[in-house]
């Protein structure tokens, strides 16, 4: 298909003198994908290899009084049953690598099962077939717990508690709020003053990733003492830092092959299936593929999670939005996986690409008993912008404007402050908005028309509200470790992670312990200070305000640093 | 459990191999006789990706009896094109870039060599129809028939684009 390319705009900043841009360049793995070559993980073929599979939890919560694997043991072909027990650190977070959580879920399930389909036992046989017979003979005494499915009511105050590690269904951001928040100005003020008050309620559902391959590993013993793992993983080392945590293994004992994934979007980091698959190998000393088939993968493989907004606009009758309130809830599923992490980018998103005065967001990371949600495309960022978008088309209806040159009026241009106190910079939401309209055949103003983002940004525009409004709202007690890493467990932490110092809680927010390469660095405003820190960094200067006469700088998105 | 004996063709070369009772031709073509190209998707016919084509029509490798495959032609895409050459169907998929995992490209290129070996002049609506059972999750369709209407030659090619 062919590339349009807009020279119109932005052109004078443009260098066309490139030599792979803009040019098809072919892919280094196109040859292994037409001849049915290239090395997915099932493409290894080991003599004596087993198969595992997984009994699985029938209910959404559950407490599991007793596992009889007697009568699995006898069967034929049958190996080695795994129960939790078995997983040497049987408690993770993925995100304890990055110090980023609490370690809230178990391998295999040993006292009780939080979503439909988590695994209680794990059956290593001679062959697929056999597998299947033996999980089905594993008798499993339940007591079925009351379950919650939905957001608002799983943080209700005698909802079930889904997950022990988080007793009120809410992930605690650095041991000390049940949300993250944005504030900036003063959304309460702005209401009352604005001529419209326009609110809206958004819902998305989980989305399967639905990779054609399904998630798996096969594991085998290696020359000296190691063991060789052919993986699905999107995340390489993500995968092999989970594996030598819940076994207690050195990294260096373990070699890890991937990169070629059939199919990921997100699904395929979650790491459950290499340390079971090693795990395997462990007891067995054979080869071991543990592998989703179909339904697994649609029932038990992470989707994208489920998310629930709020939004309350204060917006004046030419069209300006002056306020912007965001209630957002993540549906986490059971465990953490990444949700707290797609928050912590969702907020910094806020209030999409609009220059709006006054922002004020809670969102909060909710445990629920449903499947546990991880990474898919953009997540934390697609569905708040589904929200956002129905939301201004609301707003457009409301105060009977054109959609198309609401967001225009609204925007962000070159030099505007955004809400998370940083300068907007390489703005093109006017010209997508021009295009789309002009693709469309969809008649907007020549007010509209003559927009571009380099007008009209910076200079008033740029500075940072007068007064912004602060609140202690969703502190909690009781989350006493500085560390996630260090933090007190019933079991041995020997995370990788840990190797960062324990700190008390005290010194989280002191500069020191700024690390700009974790993502709760990234955490929204501290609350006390009108000028945070990351604002001392170098920021380009505004757009001048005469357009055309002077050529507004701007820069490169990657690096920030002006491009000639 | 009792194993059969099976013989069969497989890219031109004879193959034998034992198999158990109510084992699926996947099973058969990669760990039988170590073929791996054909893919596993779904293991219930639904997703395309284990095509096959047995005496030159298309099937489903995974809901196909193996030992039902005795004395016949299979072809994979391990048998496309020649030694040191590409298929003009394998050339059209890799300059049309119409894979992006690469997991269902062996299934969609032996659908549509199935579809070209029978009707080398298909039209847009046929090539459809033809892959109408191989599903793709990363890079979407288009691709993928322009890339099966070049290889035919017909001039649908360019009239295909969009």
């Amino acid at each position: 298909m062919p590339i349009e390319f807009r020279k119109e705009f932005f052109a004078d900043e443009r260098d066309d003198n490139l030599n792979e841009i803009g040019k098809p360049t072919q892919r280094q793995d196109m040859i292994g994908h037409v001849t049915g070559r290239s090395p997915f993980y099932d493409d290894h073929l080991f003599d004596g290899l087993l198969h595992i599979r997984c009994v699985r939890s029938p209910h959404h919560h559950a407490r599991i009084r007793s596992i009889d694997v007697s009568q699995a043991e006898r069967m034929p072909g049958v190996k080695r049953v795994i129960l939790g027990k078995d997983v040497p650190h049987n408690l993770n977070t993925l995100l304890s690598l990055l110090d980023f959580g609490l370690d809230d879920e178990p391998l295999i399930a040993e006292k009780k099962v939080s979503y439909k389909g988590e695994p209680v036992a794990a059956i290593v046989a001679d062959s697929e077939r056999a597998a299947r017979d033996a999980v089905a003979k594993v008798r499993v005494d339940w007591e079925v717990l009351p379950h919650v499915l939905d957001v608002e009511e799983a943080i209700k105050p005698n909802a079930p508690v889904v997950n022990e590690t988080y007793p009120k269904n809410l992930f605690i951001y650095h041991n000390k709020y049940d949300h993250q928040k944005l504030r900036y100005g003063d959304v309460e003020a702005a209401f009352r003053e604005a001529d419209h008050i326009v609110e809206g309620r958004y819902q998305m559902s989980p989305i399967e990733q639905a990779p054609t391959e399904t998630c798996g590993a096969i594991a085998a013993p290696e020359n000296n003492n190691r063991f060789v793992c052919y993986t699905s993983t999107q995340a390489l080392f993500f995968s092999l830092g989970t594996a030598a945590k819940l076994l207690e293994l050195p990294s260096n004992r373990m070699h890890f092959i991937g990169g070629t994934v059939g199919g990921g979007f997100g699904g395929k980091v979650d790491s459950l299936h290499e340390p079971l698959a090693i795990l395997g190998v462990i007891l067995t000393g054979r080869p071991c593929k543990y592998m989703f088939d179909r339904a697994e993968e649609m029932q038990v493989g992470a989707p994208r999670g489920a998310e629930r907004w709020y939004i309350k606009d204060g917006v004046m009758n030419d069209g300006r939005i002056i306020a912007r309130q965001f209630t957002g809830y993540f549906d986490s599923g059971a465990y953490t996986r990444l949700s707290s992490y797609a928050i912590i980018k969702g907020v910094g998103h806020l209030p999409g690409p609009y220059t709006i005065p006054n922002v004020h967001a809670n969102v909060y990371c909710v445990f629920t008993n449903r499947t546990p949600a991880t990474a898919m495309r953009g997540f934390g960022i697609t569905g708040v912008d589904f929200s956002i978008e129905a939301h201004m088309d609301k707003v457009a209806e409301t105060v009977g404007m054109d959609p198309i040159e609401l967001r225009i009026l609204n925007s962000y241009r070159d030099g505007d402050m955004k809400a998370h106190r940083r300068l907007a910079k390489n703005t093109a939401l006017v010209e997508c908005c021009q295009v789309a309209a002009e693709k469309a055949k969809w008649r907007i103003s020549d007010e509209a028309r003559r927009q571009t983002s380099l007008m009209g940004g910076g200079g008033e525009r740029a500075k940072l509200p007068a007064h912004t409004v602060t609140d202690e709202l969703g502190r909690v007690e009781g989350f006493s470790s500085g560390s996630y890493a260090a933090k007190t467990s019933s079991q041995p932490n020997l995370a990788p992670a840990a190797a960062s110092v324990s700190r008390p809680v005290q010194s989280q927010y002191q500069p020191e312990q700024y690390r700009p390469s974790s993502p709760a660095s990234t955490e929204t405003p501290r609350t006390p200070n009108p000028a945070p820190a990351p604002l001392a960094a170098p920021v380009p200067q505004p757009a001048s305000q005469d357009n055309g006469a002077r050529r507004p700088m701007r820069f490169s998105s990657i690096s920030g640093l002006r491009r000639r | 459990m009792a194993k059969k004996p099976v013989q069969f063709h497989l890219n031109g070369e004879e193959k034998a191999a034992f198999v158990d009772d109510g084992q699926n031709l996947l099973e058969l073509l990669r760990r039988g006789v170590g073929d791996l190209t054909p893919k596993y998707g779904c293991g219930q016919g639904t997703c395309g990706a284990c095509t096959v084509m047995i005496d030159g029509k298309p099937h489903l490798s995974c809901i196909t009896l193996a030992e039902t495959v005795g004395g016949r032609k299979v072809e994979t895409v391990g048998g496309l094109g020649h030694a040191g050459g590409l298929h003009p169907l394998q050339e059209a998929f890799m300059r049309n870039f119409a894979a992006q995992c690469g997991y269902c490209t062996p299934g969609m290129l032996m659908a549509a060599k199935a579809l070209l070996d029978r009707n080398p002049r298909p039209t847009r609506e046929e090539v459809v129809e033809a892959i109408s059972g191989n599903i793709c999750r990363c890079t979407g369709y288009e691709a993928i028939i322009n890339s099966v209407l070049e290889a035919a030659g017909g001039q649908g090619a360019m009239a295909g684009r969009g």
